[in-house]
C-alpha cells in the first residue's frame, strides 16, 4: 500500500521521455520506501503500452484508454486522478513539468488538498523535524527546488498531507531501464465510473505538435554557444566543431533571443538541463540561469574573451581566446590528433 | 450578452530577473532589499488581454484582485493608468506564509464576494515560480481552466475561445464560461500608461497607505478609494490560511553560491590547442 505513481504522458503512442526519467526516479523512491511503483496512463490507443512501462521497474499499470482521453484536456484526467488517488492512497505522485503536468498538477493538489512543489530538481528521502511542534517524521519526500528567479535553493516537504506531489522537467533526472524482462501487472480504468459528460465542456478545435527532434538531452557532447558568438552566420562554425566531435550545438537565451540558435536549443533553468560527458561554452558568461542547465556536465570547456567571466568558474578547462580563432583550431587539432 | 465582467489576479514580485552586482551581496547571496517590487510580468500579458477584451466588448469592466502587503496596491494603480476600472488589495498577516494551496485558497474566497465572467491569471510569478495559483483557483471555484493563453480569439454564445502555447506547438480550445485563464509571457506586451488616467488615479489609495493631505480628494472622489478586504470581509476558515493551511513547508532554504572548480588555464594558441585535444582523445572524452 501507498505506492509511488507517477502519471505517464504519451506522445503518438510513445511513453514521453519525461514519464521514464520519473519512473527511473520513482522506482529508486518506491525501492527506499519498501512501496510499489505504480503508473497511470490515460489515453487512447494504448494497445501493449504496459510494455515500454515495466522495464522500467513498474510494479502495476493503470490503464485508462478512451477516445476522449487524447488529446489531454484537463478536467477529465484531472478528476481521474483525484478519484483514483483517492482510492489508492499513494504517498508520493510524481508528474512532469511539461505543458500538461503544470496544468494537471496543480488541479489535482487543490482538489485533495496536498501540497505540490513546482520543478524539482532533485528528490531524495530524509527525516524532519517541524521546528514548532517538535514533531518527528520519517521517510519524508525531500523536494529540492530552484526559486527566486534560480537565486537560491529551497527543500520542501509535506509532513502531513498526502500524496506528497512533486512536478519535474524533462532532462533533469536519468532514465535508465532497470531489467527489460520484467513484467507487472495491469489494471484496466473503466472511464463511464470516472467521468461525465460535463468534464468534457472544454474542447480542442485545432492542435499543432510538433515531435521532439532535436535530442539535445541525449547528446554526449554539447557545443554551446552564447551572445558573444555574434551571429546566426557564426553558429555554423559550432556546428562545424559539433559535427567533428559528434555532438549537438545548444545555446544560451541571449543568443536565442538574438535568434542565432532556435528554442529547442536553449540550455538552463528555462531551456533543456543536460549533463553531457563534455560541455564546451563558447562566449557564454555563465549566469546561473544558464549554469543551472549544465553544472552537471562531465567535463566543461570554457572559450571566452574575459579572463573573469563567471563560466570559468564551472570550467575544467579555461581558454582564454576569440572563439572565432579557438574553434577552428579545435577542429584542426581533433582531426590531426584522431587519426 | 450580458456586460462582461473581467478579474485580473496580478502580484507584486520582487524583480528577480535583474539581480545584477548591486543586488548580490559579497558572500554570493542575494540581496533582497535591493531588489525593486515590480508588476509581476506575465501578470501585465494577462491586463493586456483584458484591456483588449474591454475594448471589444462594450459595457465590459477590469478589476485587478491582489494580495500581499499594503504596498501591492501600486499595482493597482498601475493597472488604472493603463485603463483597468478598479482593483481590489486582499491583506491580512494571517496570509503571511502561505504556499500556493493557501494563496489560491484566500483568492478564491475573496473572488467569490465578486461577479466575473472571466479570471485572467499570469501563467507565473517570477519569485515562487510555480504557476501554480491559477489552476487550483479554478479547481477551487469549480470553473474550468485554460492555461498558457497566448490570445484571446473571441467569445461567442458564451464560449471563450484560446490559443494554447505549448512547450512543441500550439492548441485551440473553446471553453465555457465562467473560466480561469492563465496568460503566457508570449502573449502582447502591455499598452504602456495612459497620461489622462495616470492624472485621473495617482493619488487613488488603499486604506493601509493612508490617504495623509489628500484625505479631501478622496473625499471628493470616492472612486479614489481602492477596496481592501482583511480576513474578515472574506468567508473563510482560519486553518486553511497562512502557514497553517499550507501543506508545503520550506525545511531549508540555500542561496546560491558560486563555488570554482578547480580548472586548468589554457592558452589560445596552437601548442595549448593541440595539447588539450590530446587530453580529451586520450582521456576517452571525445573520440
Ligand atoms: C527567469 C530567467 C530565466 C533565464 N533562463 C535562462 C536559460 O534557460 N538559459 C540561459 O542561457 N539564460 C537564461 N537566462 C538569461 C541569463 O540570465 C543570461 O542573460 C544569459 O545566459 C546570458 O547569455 P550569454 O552568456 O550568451 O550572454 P552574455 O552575458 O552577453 O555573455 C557573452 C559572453 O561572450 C563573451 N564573448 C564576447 N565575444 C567573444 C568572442 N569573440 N570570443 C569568446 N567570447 C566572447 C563575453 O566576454 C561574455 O562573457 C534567464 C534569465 C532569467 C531572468
Ligand atoms: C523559495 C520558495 C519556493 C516555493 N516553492 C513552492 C512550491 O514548490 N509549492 C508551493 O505550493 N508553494 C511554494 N512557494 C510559495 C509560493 O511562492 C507562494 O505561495 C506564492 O504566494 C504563490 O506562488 P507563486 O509565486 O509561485 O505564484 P504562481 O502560481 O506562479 O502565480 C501564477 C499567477 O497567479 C496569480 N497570483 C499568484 N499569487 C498572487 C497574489 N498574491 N495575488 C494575486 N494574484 C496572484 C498571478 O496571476 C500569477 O501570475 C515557494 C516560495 C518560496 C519563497
Amino acid at each position: 500500500m501507498n505506492s509511488v505513481f507517477v502519471y505517464c504522458e504519451i506522445e503518438e503512442g510513445v511513453v514521453a521521455d519525461v514519464s521514464l526519467e520519473l519512473l527511473t526516479k520513482g522506482r529508486a523512491l518506491a525501492s527506499a520506501l519498501g512501496v510499489r511503483l505504480e503508473a497511470i496512463v490515460l489515453g487512447s490507443n494504448l494497445g501493449g503500452i504496459e510494455k515500454q512501462l515495466f522495464p522500467y521497474g513498474v510494479d502495476v499499470a493503470w490503464i485508462a484508454d478512451d477516445r476522449r482521453l487524447a488529446p489531454y484536456t484537463t478536467l477529465p484526467h484531472a478528476k481521474m486522478l483525484v478519484k483514483l488517488f483517492e482510492a489508492e492512497k499513494p504517498q508520493v505522485a510524481l508528474m512532469g513539468a511539461t505543458s500538461v503536468g503544470r496544468d494537471l498538477g496543480p488541479r489535482v493538489s487543490s482538489a485533495l488538498h496536498s501540497g505540490l512543489t513546482a520543478d524539482c530538481t532533485s528528490l531524495e528521502i530524509g527525516d524532519y523535524t517541524d521546528a514548532k511542534t517538535k514533531r518527528e517524521y520519517k521517510n519524508l519526500l525531500y523536494q529540492i527546488r530552484p526559486a527566486f528567479g534560480g537565486n537560491i535553493v529551497a527543500t520542501i516537504v509535506n509532513p502531513d498531507c498526502r500524496p506528497q506531489m512533486a512536478t519535474v522537467r524533462e532532462g533533469v533526472m536519468k532514465k535508465e531501464i532497470l531489467d527489460p524482462a520484467r513484467v507487472g501487472e495491469v489494471k484496466r480504468l473503466n472511464v463511464g465510473e470516472f467521468l461525465d459528460d460535463i468534464d468534457f465542456v472544454v474542447k480542442v478545435i485545432e492542435r499543432h505538435v510538433e515531435k521532439s527532434r532535436l535530442n539535445i538531452k541525449g547528446a554526449a557532447i554539447i557545443v554551446s554557444g552564447g551572445y558573444g558568438v555574434g551571429s546566426r552566420e557564426n553558429f555554423g562554425l559550432l556546428h562545424e566543431l559539433a559535427n567533428t566531435l559528434g555532438g549537438e550545438v545548444g545555446a544560451s537565451r541571449a543568443a536565442v533571443d538574438a535568434g542565432f540558435a532556435e528554442h529547442a536549443r536553449q540550455i538552463g533553468q528555462t531551456g533543456t538541463t543536460v549533463r553531457p560527458k563534455l560541455y564546451i561554452a563558447c562566449g557564454i558568461s555563465g549566469q546561473i540561469q544558464h549554469t543551472a542547465g549544465m553544472e552537471e556536465s562531465s567535463i566543461v570547456i570554457a572559450i571566452n574573451t574575459d579572463p573573469t567571466a563567471p563560466i570559468n568558474k564551472f570550467a575544467d578547462y579555461v581558454i582564454t581566446g576569440d572563439l572565432n580563432t579557438v574553434i577552428p583550431k579545435m577542429i584542426q587539432y581533433y582531426k590531426k590528433n584522431s587519426k | 450578452m450580458k456586460e462582461l465582467k473581467i478579474v485580473v489576479l496580478a502580484k507584486q514580485v520582487p524583480d528577480t530577473r535583474n539581480v545584477g552586482k548591486d543586488a548580490m551581496k559579497a558572500d554570493g547571496t542575494v540581496n533582497r532589499a535591493a531588489l525593486p517590487a515590480i508588476f509581476n510580468p506575465e501578470d501585465l500579458n494577462a491586463l493586456e488581454q483584458a484591456l483588449r477584451l474591454k475594448e471589444t466588448f462594450k459595457g465590459a469592466t477590469v478589476h485587478i484582485l491582489t494580495m500581499g502587503p499594503g504596498r501591492a496596491a501600486e499595482i493597482i494603480r498601475e493597472a488604472m493608468y493603463r485603463g483597468a476600472d478598479g482593483g481590489y488589495l486582499l491583506s491580512d498577516r494571517a496570509f503571511a506564509g502561505s504556499d500556493t494551496l493557501a494563496t489560491s485558497y484566500a483568492i478564491s474566497r475573496a473572488l467569490g464576494n465578486l461577479e466575473y465572467d472571466i479570471i485572467l491569471c499570469g501563467r507565473q510569478a517570477i519569485d515562487g515560480d510555480t504557476a501554480q495559483v491559477g489552476p487550483q483557483v479554478a479547481e477551487k471555484l469549480g470553473l474550468p481552466q485554460v492555461t498558457y493563453a497566448e490570445e484571446i480569439r473571441g467569445i461567442e454564445n458564451g464560449k471563450i475561445t484560446v490559443k494554447r502555447r505549448l512547450e512543441r506547438g500550439v492548441e485551440v480550445v473553446e471553453c465555457p464560461l465562467p473560466t480561469v485563464v492563465t496568460v503566457n509571457g508570449s502573449a502582447p506586451a502591455c499598452r504602456p500608461r495612459n497620461a489622462r488616467l495616470v492624472m485621473k488615479y495617482k493619488y487613488a489609495r488603499a486604506s493601509q497607505e493612508g490617504a495623509g493631505e489628500r484625505a479631501e480628494l478622496l473625499d471628493q472622489h470616492p472612486y479614489l478609494r481602492l477596496t481592501e478586504w482583511n480576513v474578515n470581509d472574506i468567508r473563510c476558515e482560519a486553518t486553511e490560511l497562512g502557514l497553517n493551511g499550507s501543506p508545503t513547508k520550506v525545511k531549508t532554504i540555500e542561496n546560491v553560491v558560486f563555488q570554482a572548480k578547480e580548472s586548468k588555464a589554457l592558452t589560445a594558441d596552437d601548442a595549448g590547442i593541440d595539447e588539450l585535444m590530446k587530453e580529451l582523445i586520450a582521456n576517452h572524452t571525445i573520440g
